[in-house]
């Protein structure tokens, strides 16, 4: 029997999601919590959170931002930023910091990036220094004022929303003299819009209206720009009410060089080089990763004030003697309390795990991504399609890369391995069916699943859960968490995207590749919950086969992507799948390399004894979940003829039948890391004010 | 007139001041439960005299300033993700123990040890900056024999301000009884203060500091040399946390006034 001595810090937090040797990352966290833990804490406790208007107490917010790093975050180190190469995983560390203590926060030092987003992505290199420079804060001797943007796509009823496909916003050429830059007039309507209480720019998506410009693009307006810019009505929103939600009317002449990527001219008629929808796929492929984190960081956030409240309830006054049970353990004298407070605890795990996963693979994509291009560029492959076609022809190879990938480096074909890694394209189609899974996976699962875990967090401090003063904020964080599974895309968009990747040839040998990986820490890491992940991962790749061919008692196909009733839940599933899968890999990092850790090394086996039961707890509770959405499916489109028995399912039946026995032990897992929570030592008090 | 100076900050961590300090016995006398878990703090009093510290280098170009720490280098990384942004400094580690219960003779010759290895350092220029007391430990002591022996005898303790003045001088405010201060002149440096709070804020953090300091202070944590603090007789007969008596009860409208006759009534029994 283990026993959990602290809760976990820093240290072990670097190594499980792999940034011990970046500095640069480390001190962004630091940057974050400082903040987090002061400012924002005392806005909550002092009721800021409390009206719809942005408020100068707010704003103190912005300066805080601007003065620690945050705001520079997002830049190079040439345009007023500290962090050479991708961000992803940088940005992802503040939203899990900022959202330990208020989510809203966390939007309100996105929101500028999310603006720029579209810029940065896909902007030209002029637009892209203009614009970046121009959001970092003044540095000391300059005479500026900051720039900061919001992100439009969202119009009112009945526009734009989950379908981004019908906009209202229109463009039109305004002036167009002989050799000059025509001049558009934009008029654009949001609904919903973050920042848009100080935005100096709006990125806008809007579509022509106009024989000589031709389909949609994203365009960027100034406040300065001759004609409207009226900023609308505050949203009455109920939750992150630490950022600014508006819905602003824009109609504004500007001209044609704003048109985000540039624009060619055929014909007479303006051509922007990219559509709203190819930007605003590279815009949210990357940045709904931090959304998931802020999520999993209010499940984390809640265990500490959770345990206190609980071991604490009957000190004080007569109502308990000092030295009794009662008084010692309080509420934790509870098998119950303490085993759903694991529950908590290892959701929040699993959503941080498979997000910093995701958060890494996005970072290394881009360079990938960007070379992919260059290759395509140079071969003169740029239609969409064609490239389709040549990646498809490499199938093959990305299979034998995903392979090898998975297997222990001492049986790895090194020299294979390493020329498949080296071919950009190969590497390439790996990555990006990895991407589109985990990236929509991640805001799926953290931010539904996690609102759901959320009320079970309020759930536990009883009626003071729901108060405005509890410790942690918890009730506030219930309901923030639902923004998080809306905006940038509610779970059904992100339902439909996993759908379109998860048939893929190449993901489908990465799940293979997962299971056998998970098969293997079964043995080698006994207790981790290796094999109950693998079955489940099994049992869920054989229903995504059958269901593809089966048909329900009508003839008609149950895998088609107008049957939403059959290819989301099977996205759940997968949804369910992922966390578990990237907390073990995560778990199985601490056992390797908490050992050298001279701050870890004396407690290790507690602590990894600890991660290993919540691996294991996480694990069974997915693999319970899907074991039953495929059950559902597998069984539930076919009437019942009474007969209790289905031959042709015989291979279903015995997959499902190995889950239900993998889960041998789960159950001793979570006593045991519920133990462990009787012991922990926790702080004396919260280190950020409560209300 | 501006004057160029060396100073020198001895600071080291302390464990997070908000989290349960259990004294037990270990294998070499008493250390606090599961210290090397607990996340760790620059001690408090070290980090006044390092922003001072800034503050005065910043003033008086020229000026350079190092902190020297006595620390486990391992826990005193993760605690420069957060201090390096603060201010400027070379870090100059010493890698051992920094608990409350090491000698306060032994801490401080393993510092002075390590001032004198300063290469750059000009002990003419030097002003040796410190707390006056520790978050771990208030012995009070280990600056005054820090300076006695790197032989600065010029000393300070409580010290609240500083001002140079334009022939080089200095102007101390120490803290004396009583909420009072003491004013004295030093002509410059050499000289050692033990700082109080001082009269800074915490610097908000900026990476950007903190990247530059990284960059040069990251070798001095891999080179630090372990300290040996081996010629300790000190023993421990005991320790305990202060016993603290918590009687409470709810009042809500009770003015200021009554809470602080109730109070004075309590203290005079
Ligand atoms: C506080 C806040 C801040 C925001 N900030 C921004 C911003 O800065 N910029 C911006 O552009 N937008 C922003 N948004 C808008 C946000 O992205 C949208 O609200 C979101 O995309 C959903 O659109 P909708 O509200 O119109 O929902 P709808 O499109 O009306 O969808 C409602 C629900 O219907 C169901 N549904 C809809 N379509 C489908 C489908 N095809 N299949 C299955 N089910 C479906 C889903 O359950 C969905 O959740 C913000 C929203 C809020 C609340």
């Amino acid at each position: 029997m283990y026993k959990l001595r602290t809760l976990p810090g820093d240290d072990v937090r670097q190594i499980m999601w792999r940034f011990s040797e970046r500095f640069d990352f480390q001190m962004a966290v630091q940057s974050a919590r400082s903040i987090a833990r002061s400012v924002v804490a005392k806005l909550v406790a002092e009721g800021a959170r409390n009206t719809h208007e942005w408020t100068e107490q707010k704003d103190g917010l912005l300066t805080a931002f601007d003065q620690s790093g945050l705001t520079a975050l997002f830049m190079d180190p040439h345009q007023g930023g500290f962090i050479e190469g991708p961000k992803n995983f940088a940005l992802s560390l503040v939203a899990l910091e900022l959202s330990w203590v208020d989510a809203g926060a966390a939007t309100s030092s996105l929101a500028s990036n999310l603006a720029l987003a579209p810029i940065h992505e896909k902007g030209t290199p002029e637009q892209r220094d203009k614009y970046m420079s121009a959001c970092v804060p003044p540095q000391p001797g300059e005479d500026r004022k900051i720039w900061r943007g919001a992100f439009a796509l969202t119009e009112p009823l009945p526009y734009i929303g989950v379908d981004t496909g019908v906009l209202c916003g229109k463009a039109t050429v305004a002036d167009w003299k002989d050799g000059e830059e025509p001049m558009l007039q934009i008029d654009k309507r949001g609904r919903f819009i973050t920042n848009m209480d100080f935005a100096t720019f709006v990125t806008a998506a809007v579509e022509s209206n106009d024989d000589r410009i031709k389909g949609t693009f994203m365009i960027i307006l100034e406040e300065g720009d001759e004609g409207v810019f009226d900023r609308g009505a505050p949203t009455l929103k109920m939750v992150h009410q630490l950022s600014s939600t508006r819905d602003p009317i824009l109609n504004l002449k500007v001209p044609a060089d704003r048109i985000i990527g540039g624009y060619d001219v055929v014909d007479g008629v303006i051509i922007p080089k990219y559509n709203h929808s190819e930007i605003i796929g590279a815009v949210f492929h990357r940045t709904r990763i931090p959304v998931g984190l802020m999520s999993s960081a209010k499940l984390l956030s809640a265990v500490e004030p959770v345990i206190r409240y609980h071991r604490n309830r009957f000190r004080g006054g007569d109502a308990a003697k000092e030295g009794s049970p009662r008084y010692e353990k309080g509420i934790q004298s509870n098998e119950d309390a303490l085993q759903r407070l694991i529950d908590v605890w290892a959701s929040g795990e699993a959503g941080c795990s498979l997000a910093f996963g995701a958060a890494r693979l996005a970072d290394d994509f881009d360079a990938v991504e960007k070379a992919k291009e260059e290759h395509f560029e140079a071969e003169g492959i740029t239609s969409p399609r064609k490239q389709m076609a040549v990646l498809r022809k490499l199938n093959d190879q990305v299979v034998e890369l995903i392979d090898l990938e998975y297997t222990p480096e001492a049986e790895r074909n090194m020299a294979r391995y390493n020329e498949l890694k080296d071919d950009t394209l190969v590497q390439y189609a790996y990555m990006e069916a990895l991407a589109g899974i985990l990236n929509p996976g991640v805001k799926l699962w953290n931010t539904g699943v996690g609102a759901n875990m959320m009320r079970e967090a309020v759930s536990l401090v009883g009626g003071y859960g729901i108060t405005e003063d509890c410790p942690g904020f918890l009730m506030q964080k219930w309901t923030d968490i639902q923004l998080e599974a809306t905006y940038e895309g509610p779970e059904a968009v992100q339902r439909r995207h996993m759908t379109m990747t998860m048939t893929s040839e190449v993901f489908q040998a990465t799940m293979s590749a997962w299971g056998r990986q998970m098969e293997r820490a079964g043995k080698e890491v006994p207790g981790l919950g290796g094999y109950v992940l693998a079955s489940a991962m099994e049992l869920w790749q054989w229903t995504l086969n059958y269901l593809k061919s089966a048909k329900d008692d009508d003839g008609r196909k149950l895998f088609h992507n107008k049957r939403q009733g059959v290819t989301f839940p099977l996205a759940d599933a997968l949804g369910w799948l992922l966390g578990p899968y990237y907390l073990s890999t995560d778990v199985i990092e601490l056992i390797e390399k908490g050992p050298m850790s001279p701050t870890l090394a004396e407690g290790i086996d507690d602590l990894t004894g600890f991660y290993k039961d919540i691996a294991h707890v996480q694990s069974a509770r997915a693999a319970g979940e899907v074991s039953r959405i495929c059950t559902e499916l597998v069984y539930g489109f076919n009437e019942c003829k009474g007969e209790c028995s289905r031959d042709d399912l015989k291979e279903f039946q015995a997959l499902k039948a190995k889950v239900d026995m993998c889960m041998a032990g789960s159950r001793n897992a979570k006593d045991r890391a519920g133990n462990a929570l009787t012991e922990v030592m926790i702080p004396e008090a919260l280190d950020y004010p409560m209300g | 007139m501006s004057s160029e100076f060396h100073i020198v900050v001895c600071g080291s961590i302390v464990p997070d001041p908000l989290q349960t300090l259990a004294p037990v016995d270990g294998p070499t006398g008493p250390t606090l439960q599961n210290e090397m878990m607990l996340p760790a703090v620059l001690d408090p009093w070290a980090g006044h005299a390092l922003y001072e510290a800034a503050n005065l280098a910043q003033a008086n170009p020229g000026s350079q300033v190092w902190l020297v720490s006595l620390g486990p280098k391992a826990k005193l990384q993760q605690v420069m993700m957060a201090v390096s942004q603060k201010a400027p400094f070379q870090l100059v580690v010493a890698d051992g123990s920094s608990s409350g219960f090491t000698d306060s003779f032994e801490t401080a010759k393993t510092l002075a040890d390590t001032i004198e290895g300063i290469a750059d350092l000009d002990k003419s220029k030097m002003l040796l900056f410190g707390g006056w007391q520790s978050a771990s430990r208030g012995s009070g002591a280990v600056m005054q024999m820090v300076g006695e022996m790197l032989g600065v005898t010029e000393q300070f303790q409580g010290v609240d301000k500083i001002t140079v003045g334009d022939d080089g001088s200095i102007a101390v405010m120490e803290r004396v009884e009583g909420g009072a201060y003491q004013k004295s002149v030093v002509d410059g440096a050499p000289a050692a203060f033990g700082w109080a709070t001082g009269e800074l804020p915490e610097p908000p953090n900026n990476p950007q500091i903190g990247m530059q300091n990284m960059q040069k202070n990251m070798p001095a944590l891999m080179q630090a040399k372990p300290a040996d603090l081996s010629g300790t007789s000190l023993t421990f007969e005991g320790v305990e946390v202060p016993q603290q008596r918590r009687e409470t009860r709810v009042e809500k409208d009770a003015s200021v006034d009554d809470m602080a006759k109730e109070i004075v009534e309590w203290l005079k029994g």
